[in-house]
């Protein structure tokens, strides 16, 4: 019953999730297609692994801003290090996404070490990776030389279908975290310090690693979130992924993951960011609707989950 | 007032200013003309004179935001606001005409709606301040794109044209908008209970609710008072080019807002603000971006400076950096 309660803005979710892809496949034609479903995990790839690595910062109690500013800094830098400098394209994605890892755990030092507010130390980090960005390059430039990666990992399903790399990156990503925050100890101790932080360090956890590590890993995923956008889209481009950040929080939240950490599922993560690409893909096949409805409607749901939050929350207190 | 100018604001306002003065004295040593001023149709002209014009949005959001910072949340709607105001502004003059006061009433009233509706989710159903004000935040320039049609909205009107480009005693007009919300904010501040409310409400909401503080009310008018800045802000930002676009219109200002604000010494925790300190860090801000582009830097590396500048100043508030810095002092 107490699991059941608790996961009540995951249901939630789910049933919206569930009921909007019921209502706009009995509405539209061709809506329930395989195709539609593959190409909802591939166009909403970079949103959704940049969004599982948000998660954890969310789980943790902490916020990152610079997500969307990591998936631009990495596209152009990838872009630059595989088309201009002839580096091994395995050994570019490798290095790029070192770099992020590293630029996530910055941040979460500076946030543990020195105390200071998560919410100003990522926004400096998501001016500066944007700034850094522009910075080497102001165009966006085509690359050519990942295609034989992203042809070696697409995933030929039947004879009529192929799940592309990005899909694959995402759903391959998803399935570690999912391993990560539930049967690891890293896993525990996120939970744990976003639960409480004074308890965890009374419980002796080591909770300096763990707020370090959920920024790095966030580093990782955003940096992972630029090499899928550079997969997708084939070129390099210092402002991909602005406005990303917000559209990563909202999916989290809507999700079910509590903003102020604790609670919430990664799978949530996967739903949030299919109910997005939902609405959006809902609006295209409409076709007569402005696409700013999409940030509306996002709007709209991101108030009721919160709302209904707030309701599971107060009835929470009075129980106890 | 003096004594309170004395003390507390003068300590808190010693780094911004020393940045400040850094910054004009690198421009008067490397830019020419800096501070050269013109008096051209009865209104003075210069570099100076243009940074303050170009930073009055950002200096009334960061005065907006400062109360709101002091009740412990902030709000990042500021932009959204900002383009929904200016686009009911636009989209009113183009449509209807109803004589300039009516146009600068509905987008004033419409962004005290938005900020209202921060105020009730924040203070009434207690929502965190980040993700109340981040609904809006993310659909406000979906509204303002509807209002707009997805078109930038060009007008023509002299007297509404006046908010962003006219000139009051040979100064920018903004500047004397600024000037009064200034002193409304400072008013509130030393001379009324409502800003030992603010403050005490940022300080422990708890106490302050057992005191007998209306922390709702409190809250409630500060994200009003915030959103109704940056309707002002928008309608500069509109009028100062007689066109509404919705996408660009307060695009990132809320975090330019909110770096003025700490970099003016109130601190994101809540509690004590410091109003001018705000004005300083807005004006610090445009101060830079304005000497990066005159110097031929490309503009992107602002957003460097600025990074570099969050970091400086949080580690500066930062008790245990203090400590760090304070004990290898002693080592050494």
């Amino acid at each position: 019953m107490k699991a059941l309660q608790r996961n009540i803005p995951f249901l939630a979710t789910l049933s919206v999730c569930v009921l909007l892809y019921m209502a706009a496949g009995v509405k539209y034609e061709g809506f329930f297609s395989a195709r539609v479903l593959l190409n909802f995990l591939s166009d909403n790839a970079v949103l959704g692994v940049a969004a599982i690595g948000l998660t954890f910062v969310i789980l943790s109690g902490g916020i990152d801003l610079s997500v969307g500013s990591v998936v631009g800094l990495v596209s152009i830098v990838l872009a630059i290090l595989v088309d201009g400098t002839g580096l091994p394209p395995t050994l570019a994605i490798a290095l790029v996404l070192a770099g992020g890892t590293i630029f996530g755990a910055g941040m979460g030092t500076l946030i543990h070490y020195y105390a200071l507010p998560a919410f100003l130390v990522t926004l400096g980090g998501m001016f500066f990776a944007r700034g850094l960005g522009f910075m080497i390059k102001l165009e966006s430039m085509p690359i050519t030389k990942l295609n034989a990666i992203v042809d070696g990992m697409t995933v030929s399903l039947g004879e009529r279908y192929e799940l592309p790399a990005t899909a694959l990156v995402f759903l391959v990503l998803l399935a570690l975290a999912i391993g990560v925050a539930h049967f690891t100890r890293f896993g525990r101790n996120v939970y744990a310090v976003g639960g409480s932080e004074p308890s965890a360090v009374l419980m002796g956890l080591p909770v300096a690693r763990t707020k370090v590590g959920v920024y790095a890993l966030s580093g990782f995923c955003s940096a992972l979130a630029g090499v899928v956008y550079t997969f997708y889209t084939s070129s390099g481009n210092p402002t991909a992924g602005t406005g990303l950040e917000l559209d990563a929080i909202a999916a989290v939240v809507v999700g079910g993951t509590l903003l102020s950490g604790g609670v919430g599922l990664v799978a949530g993560t996967l739903i949030g960011v299919l109910i997005f690409g939902m609405i959006q893909t809902i609006i295209t096949f409409q076709g007569n609707i402005n696409s700013w409805w999409t940030r509306i409607i996002i709007g709209l749901l991101l108030l009721a989950f919160i709302l209904l939050q707030k309701v599971i929350q107060s009835k929470k207190l009075r129980t106890h | 007032m003096t004594r309170v100018f004395r003390t507390v604001t003068w300590r808190k306002l010693q780094w911004p200013l020393l940045a400040l003065a850094l910054v004009l004295l690198f421009n008067l040593a490397f830019t020419k003309d800096f501070f050269e001023f013109t008096v051209r149709d009865g209104r003075l002209y210069g570099s100076v004179v243009d940074i303050f014009n170009r930073a009055a949005p950002v200096m009334l959001l960061a005065l907006g935001m400062t109360l709101v910072i002091a009740t412990g949340g902030v709000d990042l709607s500021v932009g959204a606001v900002m383009a929904i105001s200016g686009a009911t502004a636009a989209l009113l003059i183009t449509k209807a005409d109803p004589g300039v006061p009516a146009v600068i009433a509905a987008s004033l009233g419409i962004a005290l709606v938005a900020g209202i509706w921060n105020g009730i989710l924040v203070g009434v159903f207690q929502v965190p301040p980040i993700v109340a004000t981040l609904i809006l935040m993310v659909s406000g320039r979906g509204i303002a794109q509807l209002l707009t049609g997805g078109q930038i909205i060009t007008f023509q009107n002299r007297a509404l044209e006046f908010i962003g480009r006219g000139s009051f005693l040979g100064l920018p007009f903004t500047m004397t908008l600024v000037l009064l919300v200034f002193l409304i904010v400072v008013f509130l501040q030393t001379k009324t209970a409502a800003g030992l409310f603010i403050e005490s409400t940022g300080d422990n909401e708890t106490a302050s609710r057992y005191a007998g503080v209306n922390t709702r009310a409190v809250k409630l008018m500060v994200y009003s008072f915030c959103a109704l800045c940056a309707g002002i802000a928008g309608l500069i930002v509109t009028t100062n080019i007689a066109a509404a676009d919705a996408n660009n219109a307060g695009l990132w200002l809320e975090l330019d807002a909110i770096l003025a604000t700490v970099i003016g010494g109130t601190a994101l925790t809540g509690g004590r603000f410091y109003p001018l300190g705000s004005i300083v860090g807005a004006i610090l801000i445009q101060t830079l971006t304005t000497t990066i582009l005159t110097k031929g830097v490309p503009v992107e590396f602002t957003l460097v400076v600025k990074a570099v500048v969050i970091i400086a100043v949080c580690l500066l508030q930062s008790e245990e950096f203090r400590k760090l810095v304070w004990r290898r002092k002693v080592a050494a």
